[in-house]
């Protein structure tokens, strides 16, 4: 079952194309990638299918709805969420009141606070750190909170905009292993990479994105051998 | 009897009706960024309201006790007051929210010129007499009197406050209309409706403002059309002295800002040897907006200098 359908989306910034018509599917249970260099404009598509950034062309549909141009605070409650870019922590909340925040759509009290357990478990220093503001935290922490705060809402996709940006190489695998780890307890996602090699081996499926157009598509295990992927992203002589 | 303790008195009841105001002023920028000038206003539509509640029921002659009739007045001014500052954000503000920062700067003074000639239209050029509705008692502590009025002045603002913080840093609106305050972007995709936090600030001030818009009203026993607009100045100056957009320095700033003025009006005639007398109180709040904005313009307890207009 297809839950996130993107059909000829184009978003453009002051008559400049950012998103230049793209077709990009995300299956249920799956974890997408979609990488590409920056300004290739993936960071614009995700803003899009939130209803952040005005859409100049196409749709977005979800759960076989079309959601183009729905304000990003009724998609929450359709099970739809997103870790911005640059992570996006309250600073002045605290770490609990921020992954309050991100239950904000949610009333079962009793199933919050079970939730909020889980994330502490999942994420130890959150629980140390749980009164202190969020912007005392490292870039390392900051990105846990971020993600463990759209988990909060208990997302059917969730969508992650460079989970790895600024972070040191051991704290990039501790996200990326979170990342397979929530996948694997069946949600939905769509990981959006400059670390295209983490990304790939991760992901089921990638697409690659190069100046607002999909330039290539298919499983991640293909791409991650395509020496024209390789090349580009990877760093590798062909 | 001593003036310095009796100054000191006086400036806390003044300075907590202040606060009040300056709460509204604070929260209002805190959450879109914009100096709402039409806020003082709003103080004195809530005082005009109660008013003409007040009186019209105790003329009527219905015999219910003296202080609820106050409190239907209050209440008719915080209603009244709360739908105006609903409707004001939404027809003025909202569609000025991608504009630059002079335009709803600008409206919100333009707003302001026409709520204080509606009120005159509603209630006249004259000022009205608030009658004194409670036997007031005095109290002398160590050489300053103390009327119950000023007592009740001071407990009900401050009960007013605490329930503010509660609310504030309590609740889940609260906590939501932190996190739109710093974020607006990113509470959107927490699911909350910035629309309705922003609304909930106007509300929430205005209501505030009523409470104060009755308690000056009753402390001066007189209303007129144009006396939200010194007070709203006023309590800006204290939203700028604590800090704006930080809650408890609008309190800090609020009391402060009333004691200063208080000692000044009690001193400036010794001061100057006679030459400037008491009518000149007006002054210290704007000396007090202008140093500050000098030496500290992020205020006292704020702490990103402003750099929005």
């Amino acid at each position: 079952m297809t839950l996130l359908e993107l059909a000829g989306l184009e978003v453009a910034y002051g008559g400049i194309k950012a998103v230049k018509g793209i077709d990009l599917a995300v299956e249920k249970g799956e974890l997408v990638c979609l990488i590409g260099a920056n300004g290739a404009g993936k960071t614009t598509t995700l803003k899009a299918i939130c209803g952040m950034v005005p859409t100049h062309g196409g749709a977005v549909r979800y759960q076989d709805r079309d959601i183009t141009g729905t304000p990003s605070y009724r998609l929450v409650e359709r099970g739809l969420a997103m870790v911005p870019e640059g992570r996006g922590i309250f600073r002045q909340l605290t770490v609990a009141e921020n992954l309050a925040m991100g239950a904000f759509v949610r009333n079962d009290r009793e199933a919050v606070r079970h939730d909020l357990e889980v994330i502490f478990e999942l994420f130890p220093r959150l629980a140390e750190r749980r009164s202190q503001p969020g912007g005392t935290l490292s870039g390392g922490e900051q990105q846990m909170l971020a993600i463990g705060r759209a988990m909060m809402s208990r997302p059917k996709l969730l969508l992650l905009d460079e989970p790895s940006m600024g972070l040191a190489p051991l704290l990039v695998q501790k996200i990326f292993e979170t990342v397979r780890k929530i996948s694997a307890e069946g949600v939905t996602i769509l990981l959006i990479e400059q670390n295209a090699r983490l990304a790939l081996e991760i992901a089921n499926r990638a697409y690659v994105m190069e100046t607002g157009t999909i330039t290539l598509s298919g499983p991640a295990a293909e791409l991650l051998a395509d020496p024209k992927v390789r090349e580009a992203y990877l760093g590798e002589m062909a | 009897m001593d003036i310095f303790l009796q100054q000191i008195v006086n400036g806390v009841t003044l300075g907590s009706i202040y606060a009040l105001v300056a709460l509204g002023y604070t929260m209002v920028y805190g959450i879109i960024g914009l100096i709402n000038f039409a806020h003082g206003e709003v103080v004195m539509i809530g005082a005009l309201t109660a008013f003409s509640v007040i009186t019209g029921l105790l003329g009527a002659d219905t015999g219910l006790p003296v202080g609820l009739v106050v409190a239907i007045g209050l209440v008719a001014a915080i209603a009244v007051c709360s739908v105006l500052a609903f409707s004001i954000e939404k027809v003025a503000y909202r569609p000025l929210r991608r504009a630059s920062r002079l335009a709803p700067l600008i409206t919100a003074i333009g707003m302001s010129i026409v709520l204080q000639n509606v009120a005159m239209m509603i209630w006249g050029r004259n000022y009205l007499r608030f009658p004194e509705l409670f036997g007031t008692e005095r109290y002398v502590v160590g050489g300053a009197s103390i009327t119950s009025l000023q007592i009740a002045i001071v407990l009900l603002a401050a009960g007013v406050m605490a329930l503010l913080l509660v609310m504030v840093h309590k609740t889940r609106l609260g906590t939501a209309m932190r996190a739109t305050a710093q974020n607006p972007e990113v509470a959107g995709l927490m699911g909350i409706n910035i629309n309705t936090a922003i609304s909930v600030a106007f509300v929430v001030g205005a209501a505030l403002a009523a409470v104060a818009g009755l308690m000056v009203m009753t402390y001066y026993e007189v209303a007129y059309y144009h006396m939200g607009f010194i007070l709203g100045l006023k309590a800006f100056t204290a939203a700028v002295l604590g800090g704006i957009g930080n809650l408890a320095g609008a309190m800090l700033g609020g009391l402060l800002l009333g004691v200063i003025e208080a000692l000044g009006a009690g001193y400036i005639g010794d001061l100057t040897f006679g030459v400037l007398g008491s009518h000149y109180q007006d002054v210290f709040a704007f000396f007090v907006l202008i140093t500050v904005l000098i030496f500290r313009p992020s205020g006292l307890l704020g702490e990103r200098v402003g750099d929005r207009a």
